[in-house]
């Protein structure tokens, strides 16, 4: 194992973090926050409870999730596409350093800065609404495997991507849609039968779910589905990526 | 026995990418450990694909290659760490600066942090006062100057050199010659493409010629030079002459478009090089000449009859 360059690449990436402080981690948390202030502190407090949980204090696993995963897909995604756009990829890909390695390196630093920026997040959420949450561990490991799930995805589409453009498409047009669809904002509880069914094939239902559920105690679907379709995205973006790096597809000749 | 060698080693190497064009076609090579050796070719001759196959960053179609003994597929992770890059293209991290991205690339290719390896790099590279410049503040001879750096900075064998100096000026030139005849001497191998060839003929031990993916000449500079090289004996003469005379005619002369000069071809490293009789000739058929010079042809001379003729 080159755990250097794992930890160079790691360091690399986090530093990039720091330099652009107010557009990786300020901007998001803002952006966030302005949730909490308009739907939980402002129109939340003219909102009936669902599930016994205030609607501010509801909607915050959600966001958070909503930033975690446009987040964690935008460091990711723009950490292995700029090098590629730029030309200082062919550094990594001749450097001794195999497929997990290299995935260690910069999906660990997306993830980490998803991760740092969702704790962000929900201690920001506290001045704002009554927030609890009821099963620590599990929110972490939601925060974490989410994260890396992510981050993973994010990478995948850094190297799809072939200009800016499409970087921007899939969080924009599938991640955020699906987001807002999934169950941030109401319980699919309260949607129609029909619509309930159409909304389990969304995946991101599944995640905001058992996050909710972390913090609250309740979900919309077990808690065991939730971490095994978080696993099983894990297991095709893993997959995805081995494929990538073994053929070079948009990496090598 | 390990001492024989070769650092490189390359077997049948073609590779033919999608689009349907051949860009290498069965290339062997063997390359010596602590020789510069250079690979002339013109644009689009094969030479940087064959070092991105190399160094992992293109796949062969076919054929293998060592470096240092390792398979670059099967050992890639100890083939690599032998071999350092310096890419034709300026590709830097714009907003790093010059330590950062030095100290990066060391830990890539998976060497512990050591500052004062880095710190001699630097200072050989004349780029101390600049290690906390950001790169995009640097001119364009001191970002080579860092992917230099950067390219040396795991302590590798062997040094791929893809058009070093393109578009640097002459005293960073005359640098760059003087670092890298510094690197062969503490052992390291040099493997550079140039399109200045005088960069080949002033550093090479060998030199190996490709066109059309084919490396249609490997051999040691001096004796490519011998072998391949022409002198010719140019009389200047008093008088223009319409054509050559008669008496002249069984030397194979050539006269200049003005009439003024006449021009001898002749093989150097035979004993008779046929220069006594020719004088003798002029002499005899009456022919004033005020100046006489010999030239010997370069090393460009040569390539451009190898590429123009393909052999």
């Amino acid at each position: 194992m080159n755990f250097h360059a794992i930890r160079s690449i790691y360091i690399f990436e986090m530093a990039r973090t720091w330099r652009t402080l107010l557009q990786s981690v300020v901007s998001p948390v803002i952006s966030t926050a302005l949730y909490f202030v308009v739907f939980g502190a402002a129109i939340g407090s003219h909102m009936a409870a669902i599930d016994g949980i205030s609607y501010g204090a509801f909607i915050v696993p959600g966001l958070t999730m909503l930033s975690l995963l446009t987040q964690s897909i935008a460091n990711a995604s723009f950490a292995i596409y700029f090098p590629r756009f730029v030309g200082t990829i062919y550094e990594v890909l001749s450097a001794p350093v195999s497929v997990w390695e290299i995935v260690m390196g910069y999906v660990g630093a997306a993830a980490t800065k998803s991760v740092i920026l969702g704790l962000i997040i929900l201690a920001t959420a506290a001045f704002f609404v009554p927030l609890r949450i009821d099963h620590p561990v599990w929110m972490l490991t939601f925060l974490v495997l989410t994260a890396v799930t992510f981050s993973l995805f994010g990478f995948l589409i850094g190297i799809w991507a072939d200009n800016f453009e499409k970087l921007q498409v899939i969080p924009l047009l599938v991640v955020t849609p699906l987001t807002f669809l999934g169950g941030s904002f109401y319980s699919i509880d309260m949607l129609p039968p029909f619509w309930r069914t159409v909304t389990l094939f969304n995946p991101v239902v599944y995640l905001v779910s058992g996050f909710r559920w972390s913090f609250y105690g309740v979900s919309d679907v077990g808690i065991e589905i939730s971490l095994a379709m978080t696993l099983v995205f894990l297991a095709c973006c893993l997959t995805l990526v081995y494929w990538i790096f073994r053929t070079g597809y948009r990496l090598k000749s | 026995m390990r001492a024989m060698q070769p650092i490189i080693s390359i077997a049948g190497i073609s590779k033919t990418y999608k689009s349907g064009k051949t860009a290498l076609k069965a290339i062997d090579l063997d390359i010596r450990k602590s020789e510069i050796f250079a690979l002339l070719g013109p644009n689009g001759a094969g030479k940087t694909t064959l070092i991105s196959i190399i160094c992992g960053l293109v796949n062969p179609s076919s054929g293998t290659v060592r470096a240092d003994g390792h398979d670059i597929v099967r050992d890639y992770r100890a083939a690599r760490a032998k071999i350092g890059l310096v890419p034709q293209e300026l590709t830097t991290d714009a907003f790093e600066t010059v330590w950062s991205t030095t100290s990066f690339s060391r830990g890539l290719f998976g060497r512990p942090p050591d500052a004062a390896h880095i710190e001699k790099l630097l200072r050989a590279l004349s780029l101390w006062d600049k290690k906390d410049s950001q790169i995009v503040t640097l001119s364009g001879g001191m970002k080579r100057r860092v992917m230099i750096a950067k390219a040396l900075s795991h302590e590798p064998q062997i040094l791929f050199l893809d058009e070093p100096t393109a578009g640097v000026d002459v005293e960073l030139r005359r640098d760059m010659w003087g670092l890298v005849r510094d690197l062969r001497a503490q052992g390291v191998t040099i493997i550079l493409t140039t399109h200045y060839i005088e960069e080949a003929e002033e550093m090479a031990d060998r030199i190996g010629v490709i066109n059309n993916g084919e490396l249609i000449v490997v051999e040691e500079k001096r004796e490519l030079m011998r072998k391949l090289g022409k002198k010719q004996l140019t009389l200047h003469l008093q008088n223009p002459l319409r054509e050559v005379p008669a008496l002249l005619a069984g030397h194979g002369l050539a006269l200049s478009a003005d009439g003024q000069e006449l021009v001898y071809t002749y093989d150097g490293n035979r004993s008779d090089t046929g220069i006594p009789a020719l004088l003798a000739d002029v002499n005899r058929s009456g022919l004033a000449f005020n100046d006489l010079r010999t030239a010997q042809s370069s090393l460009e001379d040569i390539f451009v009859d190898l590429v123009r003729n393909g052999r």
